[in-house]
């Protein structure tokens, strides 16, 4: 008996071992890349090609100073800061608006309002690409920043609608209840009300629209010129110029990435709330 | 009275209206844009001139053309590839973790770091890992004895280092959806179970996959949609090569509006792949709300 209960805790400990084995495994898959992208920015070029890589080796800025110093870069830096930030700001409050509406008023044509926005958030750029390509063209607004981050605005609007929706429909009907029985109107109980008490679900948007427009290659790649181009298509574009200057690349690489490491170790609560919000609630 | 009750009537489409107008003039515009054009011949390095209607010339033209035969089978055999092995190894992920693990919180954000990352970056991170000179993988790869492997210049090797780099990024998606799922899995139920005399594979498949299949059918019908969606890293890590061994019917678009230049072509395909998404769509939106009834 005693004997048995011991190969029984035995064996349990053996598999708690196996998983911790299996996890770790899985969690070097998954940094390698990573790891092997920042050390490589990191590196000098001897360093970065020799073989066998040397794993141990002594850090340099050098490619960062490139990249930095030379080239356009801080042109495509600011015009992906300001890309990102003014479509985060105007989708997420049109987005909060329109979610406000969705949840708490009844009107005709909801359902088709509600479907259709479901829609669009499937849109893949690349469909958009040529139509917005041709309609910019025509209204004369390509390769202006303002007329990519509408672009982005829209792309994310219906996930924000939709994430924020959710989140005021947790809200107690009472509150504004009460609010508009004091005399205010549904935008004050808005203000006032709603918006303080999702401000969870507003930063969950705001993570993914600008996680989303700091990221996007296709749309700025067609809509952009020399002047307004974005650091993802920066990065493409260096890469077919040379194909050698490895450092160089991996450099702005990392720096296009700290936004997303940022957010992982600080937010990584709204980022897994946001990603499983589409399949395990609503 | 008269006027508080207008403005009760007015007030949600007036939250609505940003939103609308925007998404309108931004997604509905251009995709009936794009549905009308894919009924014309018009080039890009012509594009001054009026199009020309050509009926359905562009459609024809694409279900005869191999290239665009070859786009739709790379596209699915991408598709199909990624969708079964990341929901597969990321339900395992999930179930390793799933309980009694220490760090759990640590992994869990750990895995989600690959998510956040890029497209174009994760395009420029593989393309380094596979380079046959200096790239880690080869040097692993010849270090065990194996002989080195042209990841991105065999076109029979080329679609598999795609879906690599695929997996590696979105099989923590679906553990993050199987690890939800299955911490919603009521605790008495697998209690029961265990009292029942169950051992782990029984209670894994009579109790525990049965009461999340729901929400990985859910989570596979998104990897589904983003699948057919991808673009960038292909972009950035083959460009299609080579030859067309990776050319996805994204990419495929892509290259006919802006390589080929042939505008009205381009939306022929992107009107295919739109009414693919549309129907996958659906799908997700009717077992979600199948889900929901339960």
């Amino acid at each position: 008996m005693i004997m048995s209960l011991l190969t029984m805790k035995r064996r349990q400990q053996l598999a708690m071992v196996l998983r911790y084995v299996f996890i770790i495994i899985f969690a070097l898959i998954a940094l390698f890349p990573i790891y092997e992208m920042v050390a490589t920015s990191l590196k000098n070029e001897v360093d970065a090609f020799s073989i066998p890589p040397k794993w141990i080796f002594k850090p340099t800025l050098k490619n960062y100073q490139a990249v930095l110093f030379e080239g356009k870069f801080f042109t495509y830096f600011f015009n992906s800061i300001v890309v990102a930030i003014t479509s985060t700001v105007i989708s997420v409050a049109a987005g909060a608006l329109g979610a406000y509406s969705l949840a708490r008023f009844r009107f005709t044509g909801k359902k088709l309002i509600v479907l259709g926005t479901l829609l669009m958030r499937m849109v893949p750029p690349v469909i958009l690409v040529v139509p917005i390509f041709l309609l910019y063209n025509r209204l004369g607004i390509t390769n202006a920043r303002m007329s990519l981050a509408m672009v982005y605005v829209a792309l994310n609007l219906p996930f924000n609608i939709w994430v924020l929706r959710t989140f005021i429909m947790e809200v107690p009907k009472e509150l504004e209840e009460s609010a508009q029985i004091d005399g205010c109107s549904h935008m004050l109980t808005f203000r006032k009300i709603i918006l303080p008490l999702i401000a969870p679900g507003i930063s969950v948007a705001s993570i993914f629209t600008f996680r989303i427009s700091w990221n996007e290659f296709i749309l700025s790649l067609v809509l952009t010129n020399r002047n307004t181009r974005t650091l993802p298509v920066a990065v493409s574009l260096f890469l077919t110029d040379t194909g050698t200057e490895w450092g160089k690349i991996t450099a702005i690489a990392t720096i296009i990435a700290i936004p997303a490491f940022i957010f992982t170790f600080t937010a990584a609560k709204s980022l897994i709330m946001g990603l499983t919000a589409g399949a395990v609630k609503g | 009275m008269s006027s508080q009750s207008l403005r009760e009537k007015s007030s949600p489409l007036l939250f609505l209206m940003p939103a609308i107008l925007i998404m309108a003039f931004i997604l509905l515009v251009p995709i009936i844009i794009g549905l009308r054009l894919s009924f014309f011949e018009w080039l890009l390095r012509n594009v001054s001139d009026d199009p020309i209607f050509v009926g359905l010339r562009n459609y024809i033209e694409l279900f005869k053309s191999e290239n665009f035969r070859t786009s739709v089978a790379v596209t699915i055999r991408f598709v199909v590839s990624v969708v079964v092995i990341e929901i597969v190894l990321g339900l395992v992920l999930a179930l390793l973790l799933e309980s009694g693990l220490k760090g759990l919180r640590f992994f869990r954000t750990l895995f989600v770091l690959p998510i956040m990352v890029a497209p174009v970056v994760v395009g420029v991170m593989w393309r380094f890992m596979y380079n046959p000179a200096y790239g880690k993988i080869n040097y692993f790869i010849t270090s065990m004895g194996f002989e080195p492997v042209g990841w991105l210049s065999d076109p029979n090797i080329a679609l598999t280092s795609v879906i690599i780099a695929d997996v590696w990024q979105w099989t923590p998606f679906v553990f993050l959806l199987a690890l939800a799922a299955l911490q919603g899995v009521p605790q008495d139920l697998s209690d029961a179970a265990v009292v029942d005399g169950a051992n782990y594979m029984q209670k894994l498949l009579k109790v525990k996959l049965p009461y999340i299949a729901s929400i990985i059918g859910v989570t596979a019908i998104l990897r589904l949609i983003d699948a057919f969606r991808s673009l960038v890293v292909i972009f950035n890590l083959t460009y299609g090569g080579p030859g067309v061994s990776t050319e996805v019917m994204s990419l495929h678009l892509y290259k006919s509006a802006f390589v080929s230049q042939r505008l009205g072509l381009a939306s022929a395909i992107a009107v295919l792949l739109l009414l693919l998404i549309i129907l996958l769509s659906l799908a997700l939106i009717i077992s979600s709300l199948k889900n929901k009834e339960k």
